[in-house]
């Protein structure tokens, strides 16, 4: 028994070892964005790991926008909300319409679509990122913020449908021939039996859209420049210009910045995780 | 219902009620897969055609090569790929043997280690860079602390700046592959490994003869297309280093942006096309893959 116990205490023991060493590194660098954000000012840099008199007044500065860097604090996280907004918006009505016209209605066409999208998605969005600036740029959309939700939503369709239409695939296709001989229109069988059916995946694209236009930055910094449409993440990246920068309140923004995100992953963690893992790799 | 629509139809219509109605069910399908193809247009074929458009002079190539930045580049995207994926894909293989273990605390933990992946680049990466600062970074300062010396300038140090970019792009990416490849192998039959320690086999053996062969072809699969994501990693080099010291630190996807802020616009798509002979084989593996 005792054996047995000793046994399993050193396999606990090997766990752990792996375990503390993980947990450092995954939190270090976001250990370090709070406890830059707790501190005051001049004992932010003290080495400390708790400061001594925690406080929010960082967070206080931040909301009340009292620096030259945060005078648009409350405008720019609202552009990133509202452009996360629509790219989800848009990227979940364009993505399930494509989806159910390839995977049931069979539109002509739709193999040669799905590759299209499927190679559009492989391409990394940052080789795009230069030709996409001039395209906006020739069509009149730079600084407007049409530019980086119709940008997002080309990044985002492609992975979209290629999901939505996994999904789809998997339904009955008695459900169709049903739906068609009770007489019901291609937009009633999409909306009375194609939509709900598709719902965890749908939750999936959407979530997956969004968080990929709030998270944006690249294209957020090249399509928008002006301090008033542009999105709270092209912001922090302007602090870094700067020699100057206050560092307490660049990583409070930062923290703040980083919240809805990770709140929104878990809250939707099951159905990214099924959704999204098993569209990434197919083995 | 075919047969009555044909007895409906009679002989002064060609086009019977069935026919009719599979074609508005085809109108339907082609309504609803316009928006995409639309925006596949207008916003993908157009930009490339127009990139590709600019990058057509022989002459930009040339002035590319002649670039000293450009060499070093290649040589910088290369070790970041090698170095990168290899030691990424290796770690998260590990560590899918970790996070399998059923703990209250492995699960709490894996909650946490997903952070790094579900948090935007941004905060974390001008974290470390803080972290790095020479004078008041907490690294330096601890490392004064503790030996009195002055720790290194990281990021003023090519070979180290590029060295902690690729550490950031693992930090960033590793919660991904090592859920996917806890997904694999969670697949894998319990059985298998009972069986194999009824045996006495090993803990390399099980991996050797049992997880290995189970998660070779998504291990490859994952690589393949962990390359693709870590070619087009730009948050990583160019928030971390800004391609700095010197441009020393660039990799292709942050070198087209050097050369739109130089105006050569012209040089920033022939890097681009340049990409291409790297990129396109690796796509058409992946497609390959999914469309089986």
């Amino acid at each position: 028994m005792t054996r047995l116990s000793l046994r399993a205490a050193s396999a606990e023991a090997k766990l752990l070892l792996i375990g503390i060493p993980v947990a450092i590194w995954t939190l270090l660098p976001i250990y370090h964005l709070l406890l830059f954000a707790l501190s005051p000012k001049e004992q932010a840099v003290s080495g400390k790991l708790w400061p001594e008199h925690p406080t929010l007044h960082n967070f206080s500065m931040v909301f009340h926008q009292q620096h030259h860097y945060l005078s648009h604090f409350w405008l720019q996280m609202w552009n990133s909300l509202i452009i996360a907004v629509a790219v989800g918006a848009i990227t979940l009505f364009i993505a399930t319409a494509a989806a159910f016209a390839i995977s049931r209605l069979r539109v002509a066409g739709g193999r040669t679509i799905m590759n299209l999208a499927l190679f559009t998605y492989f391409i990394p969005a940052a080789f795009l990122a230069v030709p996409m600036y001039k395209t906006m740029s020739s069509y009149g959309l730079l600084n407007s913020q049409w530019a980086l939700i119709l940008a997002m939503v080309t990044i985002a369709t492609p992975y979209s449908i290629w999901v939505l239409k996994q999904a789809s695939d998997k339904l009955p296709l008695e459900l169709d021939e049903a739906a068609r001989i009770d007489g019901a229109s291609p937009l009633q069988l999409f909306r009375l039996v194609y939509l709900p059916l598709m719902m965890p995946s749908l939750v999936a694209v959407g979530t997956y859209a969004l968080l990929l236009a709030w998270n944006e930055y690249l294209y957020a910094f090249l399509l928008l420049s002006d301090d008033r449409s542009t999105t709270l993440g092209v912001a922090l990246g302007s602090f870094l210009s700067a020699d100057d920068s206050p560092w307490e309140l660049l990583m409070t923004t930062g923290l703040i910045y980083a919240l809805p995100p990770a709140a929104i992953y878990y809250v939707f963690k099951r159905y990214m995780v099924s959704g999204l893992t098993a569209g990434a790799v197919k083995a | 219902m075919s047969t009555i629509a044909l007895h409906g139809a009679g002989t002064t219509q060609p086009v019977g009620p069935a026919a009719k109605r599979l074609s508005t069910w085809q109108a339907w399908g082609l309504i609803l897969v316009a928006p995409y193809v639309l925006v596949f247009a207008v916003f993908v074929l157009y930009p490339v055609g127009y990139g590709l458009w600019l990058a057509r002079h022989p002459a930009s190539y040339v002035r590319l090569f002649d670039d000293p930045v450009f060499a070093r580049t290649v040589v910088n995207t290369l070790l970041f790929l090698v170095v990168g994926i290899n030691v990424k894909m290796a770690v998260a293989m590990f560590l899918s043997g970790f996070f399998v273990h059923t703990r209250w605390w492995i699960r709490w933990l894996s909650l946490l280690f997903i952070l790094p992946w579900a948090v935007p680049s941004i905060p974390t990466i001008l974290s470390f860079r803080f972290m790095l600062n020479p004078e008041w970074g907490i690294i330096n300062t601890t490392i004064f602390r503790l030996t009195g010396a002055d720790g290194p300038n990281w990021l003023n140090n090519p070979q180290l700046a590029l060295l902690l970019a690729i550490l950031v792009h693992i930090w960033k990416s590793l919660p991904f592959w090592t859920l996917i490849l806890v997904a694999g192998r969670l697949a894998i039959p319990a059985e298998m490994y009972e069986a194999a320690s009824v045996d006495g086999a090993t803990t390399w053996q099980k991996f050797r003869f049992i997880t290995w062969p189970s998660l070779r072809t998504l291990y490859l699969t994952s690589s393949i297309l962990s390359m693709i994501w870590t070619l087009g990693d730009f948050n990583s080099v160019y928030l971390l280093t800004g391609g700095g010291p010197a441009d020393q630190t660039h990799v292709l996807a942050t070198l087209g942006l050097r050369y739109l802020r130089l105006d050569q616009v012209d040089l920033s798509m022939a890097t681009v096309v340049c990409a291409l002979p790297l990129v396109l084989p690796l796509v058409w593996f992946m497609m390959k893959r999914l469309s089986k």
